[in-house]
């Protein structure tokens, strides 16, 4: 009897994603051993050459490693504490109104990085900004600052941002995991004289943490990949160069051996990271 | 009690609402600045304009070049999604029908592009190889398999929870494996097919990057890289930037007002087992 599913039915996304999203990840296997660039027709092998180039400590690449390792486990906290106490808030009885606030806190993840990022631009200035302007009109003008032009505090305001933008998105899947816990346990721990506190620790947390497990991967996977937010809001100056901003910086000025290089490194960090966000998304299923 | 209670509430309300705040004072900004002239706009304020400037989308969509960016955005979301939501629903059915060594790799190939980042530098090699630059069919292939990975996700674990009955029962009454899946298996995929549609819908929309890495002829620019454009040229006029913002997320926000429930149902499809 014939299949009554024929392999070749995968065989069109499997050939789009081979085309654009595998291959090039192969071939930087082969192109980040040469010296590949925009500026000589003919490709030489040059063996550890552009990994030298990355690791060398005059470049400063460790910084934009140090950069995307701060913004990652930054952001991930903020968005996990913030949604975490925005879910709660959101599952505590008001009904009504819970879905009109899911709905806008949500919003600023359905808008473009691009105009998130002009509009923050806008926001952060330094003498018109709507931020500063905010404090000094509630008399805390000491606290305003020079957001974006500030080595040390600027990846911070980047990381605010970010958290803006992207809390809602942990917040909706938090929200879901909470609704997924039966109303009874709640009911009986009130019967036993639980205080809200207590059901929190003792039930919501636990019977969250496959959720939890969840968002948390979701967001070390987008930190350590960040580029578009960074690339909008400070172009990767004032300290905060992270890994994809240097990359780009190494294209635009045609040094695709280098780019390459360190697209691959990241790429094969990238991939050890997916292999246990397999597992933990595989026993997050069985649970 | 009675007291308590209402304390309780209004202290959540108050939360929930601040944050709600929080969330929509830039895009507010936004649109108030939209219609101010320009030296109102010049700090972005949150006041009201004195007189609505509805001339600036006018202006805007002349000097922006917003009309072919527009119609150039609709060709790659839509073009992209359709592509990616047809190959996606193709190769999940079968995936999550076969659970032989040879599927689960290719599952696992497929999906891998959640979670693995671009090589855009290899990839302009591909794109100059395959002669996909600069060109609109170039722009919805590689939109369509950026959108791949996770749609086969999130079809494949709907395909799962599927009764394998529904669609043995047509190949057996004699359905070709092609016919049965156009007849019987798309249309009680609709559902989660529209979810994967519209997040990929939005995601091409408002994606920038690649436009900006592999198409050089402004004529093919989307609305995203056209208001990049045009901020790095009227970086000074917030009111004409904010004008061009607004049209270009005008319609991602229509889309969300309507499709939220699928939004929201799909992005914690993917975490939550419910």
């Amino acid at each position: 009897m014939k299949n009554a599913y024929p392999t070749w039915f995968a065989g069109f996304a499997l050939l789009l994603t081979g085309v654009f999203v595998l291959l090039p990840s192969v071939l930087g296997f082969g192109f980040a051993f040469t010296d590949w660039s925009a500026y000589s027709k003919s490709l030489h092998w040059v063996g550890l050459d552009n990994f030298a180039t990355i690791f060398d400590p005059s470049n400063d690449y460790i910084g934009a490693i140090e950069h995307t390792a701060l913004f990652t486990v930054a952001t991930t906290v903020l968005k996990t504490v913030i949604a975490l106490a925005l879910a709660i808030l959101l599952t505590s009885g008001i009904r009504r109104l819970a879905y009109l606030h899911r709905g806008l806190i949500y919003l600023p993840a359905v808008l473009p990085v691009l105009v998130v990022g002009i509009v923050f631009r806008s926001i952060l200035d330094p003498s018109t900004g709507l931020l500063n302007t905010s404090l000094e009109l509630v008399g805390l003008g000491g606290l305003a600052q020079h957001w974006l032009t500030d080595v040390g505090l600027t990846i911070w305001a980047v990381i605010g941002v970010d958290t803006w933008r992207g809390v809602g998105y942990i917040m909706v899947i938090l929200i879901a995991g909470v609704l997924a816990i039966p109303r009874e346990y709640y009911e009986a721990a009130s019967i036993d004289g639980a205080s809200g506190r207590q059901a929190f620790i003792h039930i919501t947390l636990p019977l969250l943490m496959p959720v939890l497990a969840v968002t948390t991967v979701l967001n070390l996977l987008y930190g350590l990949r960040v580029f578009d937010m960074v690339f909008v809001l400070t172009n990767g100056q004032y300290g905060t160069s992270t890994v994809y901003t240097i990359v780009f910086d190494n294209f635009s000025r045609g040094l695709y051996g280098v780019a390459t290089a360190l697209s691959t490194l990241f790429f094969v960090v990238m991939l050890v990271l997916s292999y246990f966000v397999i597992r933990v998304m595989s026993r997050s299923e069985a649970a | 009690m009675q007291l308590a209670r209402a304390l309780r509430t209004g202290t959540l309300n108050l939360g929930a609402g601040g944050a709600s705040l929080v969330a929509l004072t830039p895009i507010y900004l936004i649109f108030v600045n939209a219609l101010k002239t320009q030296p109102e706009a010049s700090s972005m304020g949150v006041e009201l304009p004195a007189i609505p400037q509805w001339a600036n989308f006018g202006t805007v969509i002349d000097q922006g070049k917003l009309v072919s960016a527009f119609f150039n955005s609709v060709l790659y979301s839509v073009g992209g999604t359709v592509l990616a939501v047809l190959v996606s629903a193709f190769a999940a059915y079968v995936l999550a029908r076969n659970r032989r060594r040879r599927h689960q790799v290719i599952y696992l190939l497929l999906i891998m592009g959640i979670a693995i980042p671009t090589n855009f530098v290899t990839l302009m090699k591909v794109m100059q190889v395959t002669h996909l630059i600069d060109s609109q069919i170039g722009m919805i292939l590689l939109y369509a398999a950026t959108q791949i990975p996770f749609s086969v996700f999130l079809i494949y674990a709907f395909v799962d929870s599927l009764p394998r009955e529904l669609d043995e029962a047509a190949f057996i009454d004699g359905c070709s494996p092609v016919r049965t899946f156009f007849a019987v298996v798309l249309p009680i995929l609709r559902p989660v097919l529209v979810t994967t549609g519209i997040l990929s819908l939005l995601n091409i929309w408002n994606e920038f990057l690649m436009p900006l890495y592999f198409l050089n002829s402004t004529s093919r620019w989307p609305m995203t890289l056209a208001v990049y454009n045009f901020f790095g040229q009227f970086a000074s006029d917030w009111s004409l930037v904010s004008a061009d913002i607004v049209l270009t997320v005008l319609p991602v926000i229509l889309v969300y007002v309507v499709a939220q429930r699928w939004i929201l149902s799909g992005v914690s499809a993917g975490a939550v087992k419910g």
